[in-house]
């Protein structure tokens, strides 16, 4: 089994941390991993984009163009990748920051107001987190309690206080997934 | 009896029995001497690693008697920083012509100086390039005539010479920053001493130190060897004057101690 | 040991590191930038030597110096920084002292672009600087191998007195990926055992000469000698390459780094759909595994070289193997990457029973990208 998963948004929005947490979490499961940023100019503002790999065999080429899952924090995201989604795929994206859809048939589309479930934890910067929530849960890919785990390690280990509203943002998220009917 | 006969001069240990490739009349010979003098006198032969130059001084390497690297044109004083930062307890120097340091190593002897890293450079500046044949330098004077300056050189068209200590001088870092000329005795022996006070400076760990020398180049200017000392003070001196341009605060007090 | 994530060039900075790197020096750019703020902050730590230079022109010659010195010594740079090197590569080169270069390629010529690509093949692997001189080329696929071989390359330097190049691009040095890092070697300081061709000063022993100035012909013709009697030793010994159903492939892929990562996933989904297709990796690039690949084109009935430039590699695979099997090129240039569908169709189309190569079935439709290289050089070259 293996997901290919693109996170897209602006430069800022946690996209980069937020496929490293899914990638320290197949590490954390055994899989074999690959996460590979776009890098350069794009970093200083502008879109940002990682791909990560999860997979049981050896992985190939670390980067994809039809990926089996996306996240789209931003509207060009939602633009440049909602056609390219695996059929069969999921595509979360934060509606909180986008109006369109992809309204595809195909796949499982999980619209998750991601941004303001984050200003209602009072943390504006974990709609990366509540996006992650909802994949994990709508895709399966890793167990949530794994990427639970990471995500205190990485975030809380120095700083508790942030433990609760993290895992509640994960959590809120993995709700939404949940409540999306296909 | 040859048995008690006292030498008052022989060729210091630092120095090869290698017949150097110098032209006659040249001042490249004079100064390797004075710098194999101060490196015997100091006791630090064994313990010196120098890197030659690109230029007329490129085979230094086989008239110095210690561990010596050879340098691409221009890019010694960052050899030696690497050697230096291997080896900090050993003396390195460098020995660079003015077509090596001044033109093509400009951008490595500022950066080494501005470092303030703890290596010598030895700077003969006479002013052309003599290993190609006399070709004009960027511390040509201006009106001199070279092979590649028939004219005579024209600081209209390629700037005005490079007075390189004073450039350095303006670096906050460097120990001992200085000019001096072997044109008689009297300058010899003063070009000795800074010599010796740029290789204790080193010694004592003050960082960077760089005696400019203005040397002769009779067969490239096209003078008799005595001429061409003569050509030293009064062609060279009026536009590179000589003296310390940079003594920081702590080799002031070595230099008095 | 636990597996750890690490970036490509954080992972090949520690590896470094632990292989006993003394000195580094080095400047700034993209795509390898992140290997210099690494050791920025270890080698200190530790009591070793760092230095950021004034440029990639002086960092090499710090090496050059950190090497006739006695280190272990390593630079890291990109496509642009590795041109303003050659100069010095040639001097360290001739002096035959070691030294460890990881090049980051990026998109080029010129300033060009941070993509990755491969298209300083012939610059790392032909020599680049002037002179007759063959530089060890090693190409990491993943963060574990380009830990591996920058672990191995200080004692390959060292073994032959010679320049290492760790030829990888940014997706190799961007990407994260889990790594299990070989322990921290103790290592007697610099200096401490001798050699017998270090500049340390001469104590107690004859004063040594470390240059590359040899005034007489006959003089150069016997230090050119010498160098390609260890070029010769390097090929005998040296020759590293991976393989995946490559034995019994009819169309043998051929590529090299992360254009053979990407060529892996592309030849996985032809072999589950039946083709009958291998991957030939050429790890060690100088030296080629050219026997191996000669051996593989007898059985093979045709080779698909895949590169990310405009067929350098494929100039080496041609030499080997074009003898026993026609060669199709796939390139993508200035740090277009294709992806493993391209190289699917690619395969697809150079299949010797899909493709209709010699079934007379007519002509294919090849994907952009690729050409088929049966004909002369100069039919090549009229080709887009």
């Amino acid at each position: 089994m293996e997901h290919q998963i693109i996170i897209s948004g602006f430069g800022g929005q946690g996209v980069l941390f937020a496929g490293q947490l899914l990638a320290y979490a197949g590490l954390a499961e055994g899989k074999h991993v690959t996460w590979i940023p776009s890098y350069g100019p794009e970093m200083r503002g502008g879109t940002a984009n990682c791909t990560v790999i999860l997979s049981d065999e050896e992985i190939g080429s670390p980067q994809i163009r039809y990926p089996s899952a996306v996240i789209a924090l931003n509207p060009p995201s939602l633009v440049k990748y909602a056609k390219l989604v695996k059929p069969g795929g999921c595509l979360v994206l934060d509606a909180s920051l986008i109006d369109s859809r992809a309204g595809r048939e195909d796949v499982r589309e999980i619209a998750v107001r991601a941004k303001e479930i984050a200003e209602g934890l009072g943390y504006p910067q974990m709609a990366n987190v509540v996006a992650i929530g909802a994949l994990v849960a709508a895709t399966g890919a890793l167990r949530m309690e794994t990427v639970e785990d990471v995500l205190i390690a990485k975030t809380a280990r120095k700083r508790p206080e942030m433990r609760e509203p993290n895992l509640a943002a994960l959590r809120a998220g993995a709700a939404v997934a949940t409540a999306t009917v296909h | 009896m040859i048995g008690n006969l006292i030498p008052v001069y022989e060729r210091p240990h630092a120095l090869t029995e290698t017949v150097t490739h110098y032209c006659p009349g040249c001042t490249h010979g004079l100064i390797h001497k004075l710098v194999a003098e101060t490196l015997d006198e100091m006791g630090v032969t064994e313990q010196t690693i120098g890197v030659a130059s690109v230029g007329c001084s490129v085979f230094s390497y086989n008239y110095f008697n210690c561990d010596f690297a050879s340098a691409a044109h221009g890019r010694a004083p960052a050899m030696a920083t690497g050697i230096k930062r291997v080896h900090p307890d050993r003396i390195v120097f460098t020995y660079q012509g003015d077509g090596d340091l001044a033109a093509i190593g400009t951008g490595e002897i500022i950066h080494t100086a501005a470092r303030n890293e703890n290596i010598t450079v030895i700077f003969v500046n006479n002013g052309i390039y003599g290993m190609t044949g006399g070709q004009m330098a960027p511390t040509t004077l201006p009106g001199m005539k070279t092979t590649s300056s028939p004219a005579g050189r024209d600081v209209k068209l390629t700037g005005a010479p490079i007075r390189m200590s004073e450039m350095l001088a303006t670096l906050d870092g460097p120990a001992f920053i200085a000019r001096r000329s072997v044109h008689n005795p009297a300058n010899v022996n003063r070009t000795r001493k800074a010599i010796r006070a740029a290789f204790e400076a080193q010694r004592q760990g003050l960082g960077f130190s760089i005696v400019e020398i203005l040397s002769s180049c009779p067969v490239n200017w096209g003078k008799t060897p005595v001429d061409a000392l003569k050509f030293i003070e009064d062609g060279m001196l009026p536009y590179y004057p000589l003296g310390d341009f940079k003594v920081s605060e702590a080799m002031k007090a070595l230099l008095r101690a | 040991m636990a597996r750890e994530l690490w970036k490509g060039n954080e992972a090949i900075a520690e590896a470094a590191v632990r292989a006993g790197l003394e000195a580094y020096f080095g400047y700034p750019i993209t795509p390898q930038t992140e290997l210099l703020e690494y050791l920025a902050v270890r080698m200190p730590a530790l009591g070793r030597a760092f230095l950021q230079a004034e440029s990639e022109l002086a960092a090499i010659n710090m090496v050059y110096g950190a090497a006739v010195a006695g280190a272990r010594t390593m630079t890291s740079s990109s496509s642009p920084g590795v041109s303003l090197m050659q100069e010095a590569l040639s001097y360290i080169a001739a002096t035959e002292v070691p030294m460890v270069l990881v090049d980051m390629m990026r998109g080029g010529p010129g300033l060009g672009n941070l993509a990755p690509t491969q298209a300083d093949y012939f610059q790392l692997v032909k020599g680049g600087g002037h002179g007759d001189y063959r530089p060890i080329v090693l190409a990491p696929d993943s963060v574990q191998e380009a830990v591996d071989l920058t672990y191995v390359s200080f004692d390959l330097a060292e073994r032959y007195r010679n320049i290492v190049i760790i030829a990888a691009d940014g997706n190799i040095g961007q990407m994260m990926e889990p790594v299990e890092m070989p322990p921290l070697r103790e290592r007697p300081p610099v200096g401490s055992v001798d050699r017998g061709w270090e500049l340390t000063g001469a104590v107690g022993r004859p004063r040594r000469i470390a240059h590359s100035l040899n005034l007489s012909p006959e003089e150069m013709a016997r230090v050119n000698a010498s160098l390609q009697n260890k070029a010769a030793a390097i090929a005998a010994h040296e020759v590293r390459y991976s393989e995946r159903f490559a034995e019994d492939a009819d169309l043998l892929v051929v590529a090299f780094g992360s254009a053979a990562r990407i060529a892996q996933t592309a030849v996985r989904q032809a072999r589950e759909e039946g083709l009958n297709v291998g991957l030939f990796r050429p790890i060690s690039l100088f030296p080629f595994p050219t026997d191996r690949l000669a051996h593989l084109a007898t059985r093979a009935q045709r080779l698909l070289v895949v590169e990310l430039n405009a067929g350098q590699m494929l100039e080496d695979v041609r030499l080997a193997a074009g003898a026993y099997a026609p060669i199709d090129f796939f390139g993508r240039m200035g740090g277009v990457l294709p992806m493993p569908d391209e190289i699917y169709d690619a395969i697809r189309s150079a299949y010797p029973h899909v493709g209709g190569n010699g079934n007379g079935k007519g002509k294919r439709s090849l994907p952009a990208g690729m050409r088929p290289l049966t004909g002369s050089w100069s039919e090549r070259m009229s080709l887009n």
